[in-house]
C-alpha cells in the first residue's frame, strides 16, 4: 500500500474524528458549567455528590469510561450495543470533559474578587444579571488558557475511540498498521493531529486576543 | 449647622440606625450603634482600624448581615429589631443609597460609560436620558473624554471618580464612602477628595469613612469617632477635633497630629 492510499483511507476517518471533537465540545462546555454550579451549590449534599462524580470521572481512565458507556448496557441489561458508536463515544467524552471543564470554571469563578459581587449587588443587579453580565465574561477571559489546554488534549484523545472500534482516523490507521505491518500510518496520524492542533491553537489564540481589550 | 431645617421643622432622617449590633464569631464588631443622617448632612466616621467603621457602612448597605437593631431608610424599616424586611423592600431601600468602595470595584470588562450607565438601564430607565446623565456626571468628575476608556487604562484616582459617577447615576438620596482614598497614593487622594467636597457643596447627603482628618474636619458637618465597636464621641468637627472630651479621642487624634 502506498503512502498516498494510506493518507486517503485515513482521511476518510477524519470526518468522524471531527464529529467526536465538535460534538464533545458542544455538549461538555455547557454541561461543565452546570456541573460547576452544582459543585459550588450551598446545598452540601448536592455539592458532595457532584464532587464525588468529578473525582470518579477524573480519577479513572477515559478508555475505561468509553468501554463502560459503549458495552455497559449490554453487560448490565443485555441491551444491544449501539449500532452507531458515535453516540456512546460522544456521551463518554462529553461527560469526561465536562468534569474537567467544571473544575476549570469553578477555579475561574472563585478567582473573581468578591468586590465585583458587592458592587453589582449595591447597584441593583439581580443574581442572574450579576452572573451573566459581570462574572461570566471575566471568567471566560481568565480560563481561556486552561480551556485551550483541554481542547488540545481532546484532539489527541479522540484517538481513544479505537478501543470501541469506532472508525475514526486513528482506528483506521491502526488497522492499516496491523494489516501492512507498517509504522507509517502512525506517522500519518501524528501529522494529522499536529495539523489539527495547529489550527486549534490559532483559533484559540485569536479568541484570547479578542478578549485582550482589558486587563 | 448640624441640622438643615426645612420649613422650620427639623427634616426627617434619610438613614436612621438604632442599636445596631454585629459580631464575627466571638468578636463583637458593632455594639449598640445608633445614628441618623438628615438630608444634606455630611457625616465623617473616623477611628482606628478594626473600630467597626467599615462594618457599619457595610451593614447599612446590606453587604453584611447585622445581628440586631433597626435600620430605616426614609422611615421605612429595612431591619426591625434584627429582622430584615422582605427582599422587595430591601431592593427598594437599596435604590436610596449609593456605595463607593475602597478598591473602586469597577467592572473591568466595561468601558467607563457602560460602567456608569448600565445600572440605571437595567432599572428600565430611558436610554438617551441615562446617556446624557452619565456624560454629564463624568464631566462633573473631570473625566471628559474618558467615556470609552477601560478602567485598567485609568489612574486609581480616575477609577475612583468613575465609581463615584456610577453610584450617582442611580440618583441615590445618600452616598456611602468606604475609605475612598485608602487605596490611592497621596497625589491622587487630593483629586478624589476634591470631588467629594464638591458634592458636599451641592448638598449631597453623605457618610464618609475616612482616615483623612483635615478633610473630615473641613467638609463634614458631623464627625463620629468610633473605637472597638462603639461611638466614643460625635459632634461638630470643630468640637471633636478642636476640643475632644473623651480621652480615647484625644489619644487617637494626637497620633494624627504628630
Amino acid at each position: 500500500m502506498t503512502l498516498m492510499t494510506m493518507i486517503v483511507k485515513m482521511s476518510e476517518g477524519l470526518g468522524k474524528t471531527c464529529a467526536i471533537f465538535f460534538l464533545t465540545l458542544l455538549f461538555s462546555l455547557p454541561l461543565g458549567m452546570l456541573v460547576a454550579l452544582l459543585r459550588m451549590s450551598r446545598n452540601r449534599i448536592v455539592s458532595a455528590v457532584t464532587r464525588f462524580f468529578i473525582t470518579v470521572l477524573r480519577g479513572t481512565p477515559l478508555m475505561l469510561q468509553l468501554l463502560a458507556v459503549t458495552y455497559g448496557p449490554y453487560y448490565l441489561f443485555g441491551a444491544n450495543v449501539a449500532r452507531n458508536k458515535l453516540i456512546p463515544v460522544v456521551i463518554a467524552f462529553a461527560i469526561n470533559y465536562a468534569a474537567y471543564f467544571a473544575e476549570i470554571y469553578r477555579g475561574g469563578i472563585e478567582s473573581i474578587p468578591v468586590g465585583q459581587y458587592e458592587a453589582a449587588e449595591v447597584l441593583g443587579y439581580t443574581r442572574m444579571q450579576t452572573f451573566l453580565r459581570i462574572i461570566l465574561p471575566q471568567v471566560v477571559k481568565r480560563i481561556m488558557p486552561s480551556v485551550t489546554n483541554e481542547v488540545v488534549t481532546l484532539v489527541k484523545d479522540t484517538s481513544m475511540a479505537f478501543t470501541v472500534s469506532y472508525q475514526e482516523m486513528f482506528t483506521i490507521g491502526k488497522q492499516i498498521a496491523n494489516s501492512q505491518t507498517s509504522f507509517l500510518p502512525f506517522v500519518v496520524a501524528g501529522v494529522f493531529y499536529y495539523v489539527f492542533n495547529f489550527i486549534v491553537d490559532r483559533v484559540m489564540g485569536r479568541i484570547e486576543k479578542r478578549l485582550d481589550y482589558y486587563k | 449647622m448640624t441640622e438643615i431645617p426645612q420649613n422650620g421643622a427639623p427634616s426627617a432622617p434619610i438613614l436612621e440606625i438604632r442599636g445596631l449590633r454585629k459580631s464575627f464569631g466571638d468578636l463583637s464588631v458593632l455594639k449598640d450603634i445608633s445614628l441618623s443622617v438628615e438630608p444634606g448632612n455630611v457625616v465623617s466616621v473616623i477611628g482606628p482600624s478594626g473600630s467597626g467603621k467599615s462594618t457599619l457602612l457595610r451593614c447599612a448597605s446590606f453587604l453584611e448581615t447585622a445581628d440586631g437593631g433597626d435600620i430605616l431608610y426614609d422611615g421605612q424599616y429595612a431591619m426591625k429589631d434584627g429582622v430584615y424586611a422582605s427582599k422587595a423592600e430591601l431592593n427598594h431601600c437599596r435604590t436610596r443609597f449609593g456605595m463607593v468602595f475602597q478598591n473602586f470595584n469597577l467592572f473591568p470588562h466595561y468601558s467607563v460609560l457602560r460602567n456608569v450607565s448600565e445600572p440605571p438601564l437595567l432599572h428600565g430607565e430611558d436610554k438617551e436620558e441615562v446617556r446624557e446623565r452619565a456624560m454629564s456626571l463624568l464631566k462633573k468628575m473631570g473625566l471628559e473624554g474618558k467615556e470609552n476608556a477601560y478602567p485598567c487604562q485609568l489612574s486609581g484616582g480616575q477609577q475612583q471618580r468613575v465609581a463615584i459617577a456610577r453610584a450617582l447615576a442611580l440618583r441615590p438620596e445618600i452616598l456611602f464612602f468606604d475609605e475612598p482614598t485608602s487605596a490611592l497614593d497621596p497625589e491622587l487622594t487630593g483629586e478624589v477628595l476634591k470631588v467629594i467636597r464638591q458634592l458636599a457643596e451641592d448638598r449631597m447627603t453623605m457618610v464618609v469613612v475616612t482616615h483623612e482628618m483635615p478633610f473630615a474636619r473641613a467638609v463634614s458637618n458631623r464627625v463620629i469617632f468610633m473605637d472597638k465597636g462603639v461611638i466614643v464621641e460625635q459632634g461638630h468637627p470643630e468640637d471633636v477635633f478642636g476640643a475632644p472630651t473623651q480621652e480615647r479621642t484625644k489619644q487617637f487624634l494626637r497620633n494624627y497630629q504628630s
